[in-house]
């Protein structure tokens, strides 16, 4: 019974819309407006031209000066920070010519609205503003243009030797985080070696798996160096820390990295927020199937002391699957035994 | 000559003309007539445009309302909406792709040149019809066919495709990896082989049409800017097309025929497969170059558009003609040589990102140029606000939002963060989707006069644009401040990620915008079709305006003008000429009858138009 009166009302609605315009039609008829150049809508348009400039820029100006906290998310790494810097450089630098062209735009179209008495200035070119125009822009642009490319060239650099290295890998619809352990060496992998236990394919026959362990979520030192290795099982996925400003597809069949430091540890950065339940958090940002939006995975930035004790207490997955030392080619057995840790 | 071979067939043309009824069918449906097939690409572009923009407002509905009761859609989607009321997860992945593939390819690559290359080229040069009138038809039909493969796919219980409209594989490719990937992504393929055929199929018309059938006079530098703009994205389209040809026919390859042009190393649903050696980042190449310049190929001919539309109703010269021409040529180039930054973060060679950011930030000059010789067309003008100019002045606005967005986009350090954001897409929505959109509207607005021989309702017109500019703006220009926070694009929901659970209130007030704009949509429909039977008569020449088409009969015929093709003696954009007696002077009046405005270089021209003449009279008799 709803849904008809809604319909109904949807229907009358219309209906006498039609009957205005119907009548407005006919009546402009009659007044014979229909040949004129111009009516009076051409004064209305223009003037909500000068509205619309006025509301747009004040709307816009507000919610950007009010709600500044809540859409700038607080960054948490070093290489991050200056992204930061080039982002709110190049928003000023746009944001002034965003402004001043659309202030143009709207108030001119508000000025130089059609007028019998007036005829508009013949004024096909001029070479010089013509110049000014394109020379400016490409000064400003090279200028962008280069404190991006050496911020890029930085952050793409070889990652440094002493880099933590963690594996990353993301599959339909899971992130799972592998640590190179005490010798900070992820090993081979295989992908013909997956199954449901050894999630990572990791080859035995390479003795740096020894050591390695999994971990629930990603546990990073503060001010160190961390390298991530990132592969991807099944599809495309990409990994996103957006305090850290990281992203970088996750792509089968070709390993990918993306070395950072992070500067806060999460206990900072919930000072900073004034939020006790404040995490880092992990996502995926490339469409990877049903699951995309619950790619999750919790990142936690420990002081480096801490850090150290926290890996120290990670047992390691061959030791907590020792079925698959069958794996492990004899003459290695040995020394498995004793860098997994099932032999002390 | 080829406009004397043109001027012969005329009048061979006209005699056949007089002679002979086409039928409904021939006159309506299999039409080689360029003013027909163009209605034809329009009709169709809009029906898409709602099937695609419905989309949009569905999904907005669970962005905006992720709690809400969406049971009563039931009727329409069936299980889609499951049995708690909510959106798929897979039908909203489904949704987002054949939003953009449909809005991208059939509504505003089609609809858009489709209709007013079509239209316009042969009206605007002086020719009877396009170059080949059976490759228009087929061109038209090869659309068709791909719509209605296209159409069908969404009907299937597996769902359309849902990659993305970018359909990477592996995703693409491995039938498994989700519903969308199995028939559904068959039909996208096949549908976008057809696509490319009709594209090539016009664009090759096109571009033949422009060099060889312009009328006397009509030389590449008296060519109206919206001439040059459809020329040059035909260009664009000739050359990448057939890469997204390639792109999709070693997908269908990988996913039918066991090769491994994408797939490497792939353990999926608990098996690895065979497949080694491949790349997903290959496709990601061919792919893009056709995506960038395809960017290109929906924004030029909105820009001819709107740079004829804006010096007609500012009743001004568009300022910097020949600027134009460079720019949209530097564009041209320019968007062949920058599909790489799509791939920032792909795993691309970093040195290689590098190249393609100095390559990308170049082409925000040519863009900057148009803007400012836009404004400059304004000032001072006497500026007369119909519907079409409203859309042309609400074009360079979006274009400007939407194109600043783009240089922290293309600088690689900043679009680590952005990249695959909200961010992006406000821009690319604002830059490509909404500037293509106004240039269409306001193309429909300006031509339909042309096209129906009747006036759209102005009034209308007005309260269609208020409420879609003022709509387009409610919903981008928020979804900045959702990307600068990080929200990921092609998210189902929110509340998984703490990082992303704000802005519910943002996200509800754009969902309300989209709809309303939506909705506000069907205004333009009423007006459209409505103005085709009831509208005023057109007159002659409405706007005042110099271009050729405006010179035909009211309701042009198959041969566009009765009688001989009119000649052509000056630019385009003698408006406000001081000493003309009119503040227009159409490109058919000579300078030798314009002696009190002429330019001093215009009079020495005057003696090459008598040589002309002579020429012509020879001509004629030759013909005869």
């Amino acid at each position: 019974m709803f849904g008809f009166y809604i319909a109904l009302a949807v229907f009358l609605v219309v209906a006498i819309l039609l009957l205005i315009f119907r009548i407005t039609r006919l009546v402009g008829i009659v007044k014979g407006t229909g040949d004129k150049v111009v009516t009076g809508s051409n004064n209305a348009n223009a003037a909500m031209m000068i509205v619309f400039m006025v509301l747009f820029f004040g709307l816009s100006a507000w919610y950007s000066y009010a709600y500044f906290d809540a859409y700038d998310p607080p960054v948490a790494s070093e290489h991050g920070e200056l992204t930061d810097k080039l982002f709110w450089r190049t928003m000023w630098v746009t944001g002034i010519v965003f402004v001043i062209t659309n202030i143009l735009l709207f108030y001119f179209s508000y000025k130089y609205r059609y007028s019998e008495k007036r005829k508009a200035l013949f004024y096909p070119h001029n070479n010089k503003l013509e110049y000014i125009w394109t020379g400016v822009p490409a000064i400003v642009l090279t200028w962008l243009v280069i404190s991006g490319w050496m911020a890029w060239d930085g952050i793409m650099s070889e990652a440094p030797e002493d880099a933590e290295q963690i594996e990353i890998m993301g599959y339909q619809f899971q992130w799972s985080i592998r640590y190179g352990g005490v010798d900070n060496q992820v090993g081979d992998y295989d992908y013909r070696l997956i199954d449901a236990v050894n999630a990572h394919g990791q080859d035995l026959s390479d003795r740096s798996n020894f050591d390695d362990f999994i971990s629930n979520s990603m546990v990073i030192p503060k001010g160190k160096p961390v390298l991530l290795k990132i592969r991807a099982r099944d599809v495309l996925h990409s990994v996103f820390i957006p305090h850290m400003r990281v992203k970088m597809d996750a792509v089968p069949g070709m390993p990918t990295q993306f070395w950072f430091v992070a500067n806060k540890t999460t206990d900072e950065i919930r000072i900073e927020e004034g939020n006790p339940d404040f995490n880092y958090e992990l996502a995926c940002t490339e469409i990877c199937g049903g699951g995309h939006f619950s790619m999750k995975k919790r990142v936690v930035v420990l002081e480096p002391a801490e850090y150290a004790e926290w890996k120290a207490d990670q047992k390691s997955w061959l030791s907590k699957n020792p079925q698959y030392l069958s794996q492990v080619p004899e003459n290695l057995k040995e020394l498995a035994l004793v860098t997994a840790g099932i032999n002390e | 000559m080829a406009t004397e071979a043109a001027q012969i067939d005329v009048h061979a043309h006209d005699d056949h003309h007089d002679h002979h009824e086409q039928s409904f069918i021939e006159k309506y449906i299999f039409s080689t007539d360029h003013k027909t097939i163009a209605k034809q690409f329009l009709i169709t572009g809009i029906f898409w445009a709602i099937i695609g923009a419905a989309m949009s407002a569905i999904f907005r509905l669970q962005l905006g309302f992720p709690e809400a009761d969406l049971g009563w859609l039931r009727p329409l989607l069936g299980r889609w909406i499951t049995e708690t009321g909510q959106l798929d997860q897979e039908f909203y992945l489904a949704l987002v792709t054949m939003h953009g593939t449909i809005m991208v390819f059939f509504v505003l690559t089609a609809g858009l040149s489709g209709t007013f290359s079509n239209f316009l080229i042969p009206l605007q040069i002086g020719a009877r019809d396009m170059a080949s009138g059976f490759m228009n038809m087929l061109s038209y039909w090869f659309f068709f066919v791909s719509g209605v493969l296209m159409f069908i796919s969404l009907f299937l219980e597996t769902g359309p495709a849902s990659g993305g409209w970018v359909v990477y594989p592996p995703l693409s490719a491995i039938q498994t990896a989700m519903p969308g990937s199995g028939m559904g992504m068959t039909l996208w393929l096949i549908a976008m082989v057809f696509f490319i055929a009709s594209s090539l199929l016009g664009g090759i018309n096109y571009i033949t049409t422009v060099i060889n059938l312009r009328t006397k006079g009509m030389t590449f530098s008296r060519l109206p800017l919206t001439i040059w703009a459809f020329f040059l994205t035909a260009v664009i389209g000739v050359l990448s097309f057939p890469v997204l040809f390639a792109a999709a026919l070693l997908l269908v390859f990988d996913r039918s025929f066991g090769t491994s042009f994408y797939l490497s190393e792939i353990y999926i649903q608990g098996e690895a497969l065979s497949n080694v050696g491949g790349s997903p980042i290959l496709y990601q190449h061919l792919f893009w170059f056709l995506g960038h310049p395809e960017v290109y190929i929906v924004l030029l001919p909105a820009l001819g558009i709107t740079s004829e539309i804006i010096a007609t109703n500012s009743r001004k010269p568009i300022f910097g003609y020949k600027a134009m021409i460079v720019s949209m040529l530097g564009i041209t180039f320019l968007s062949f040589i920058v599909w790489a930054h799509h791939m920032f973060v792909s795993g691309l060679n970093p040195f290689l990102g590098s190249i393609f950011m100095f390559l990308t930030l170049i082409i925000a000059v040519p863009s900057a140029v148009k803007v400012f010789n836009y404004l400059t067309t304004l000032w001072k003008g006497n500026i007369v606000f119909t519907p079409a100019m409203l859309f042309s002045i609400g074009l360079v606005s979006v274009f400007i939002s939407g194109g600043i967005t783009g240089i922290f986009l293309g600088n690689s350090a900043i679009d680590i963060q952005l990249h695959d954001t909200y961010f992006v897409v406000a821009h690319f929505h604002l830059v490509m989707g909404a500037a293509s959109a106004f240039g269409l509207l306001a193309g429909v607005y300006h031509w339909f006069p042309k096209m129906f021989g009747r006036m759209m309702d102005a009034k209308l017109g007005y309260i269609h644009f208020w409420l879609t500019f003022i709509g387009i703006y409610s919903v981008f220009f928020p979804m900045h401040y959702i990307g600068i926070a990080g929200f990921p694009r092609r998210y189902y929901s929110f509340t998984n990620f703490d990082a992303f659970s704000g802005f519910t209130d943002l996200n509800q007030f754009i969902s309300i915008a989209a709809i309303a704009t939506f909705i506000g949509q069907f205004i333009f429909l009423f007006n459209f079709f409505y103005s085709m039977y009831r509208g005023r008569k057109a007159p002659a020449n409405p706007w005042k305006s110099n271009t050729l088409e405006w010179t035909t009969p009211r309701n042009p015929g198959h041969g566009n003008w009765e009688g001989e093709i009119p000649h052509v003696y000056r630019w385009p954009y003698d408006y406000s000429k001081p000493g003309a007696e009119d503040d227009f002077i159409p490109q058919t009046v000579p300078f030798s009858e314009t002696m009190d405005s002429n330019l001093p270089h215009e009079n020495d021209l005057i003696a090459l138009e008598k040589e002309q003449a002579e020429e012509i009279v020879v001509d004629e008799s030759a013909g005869h």
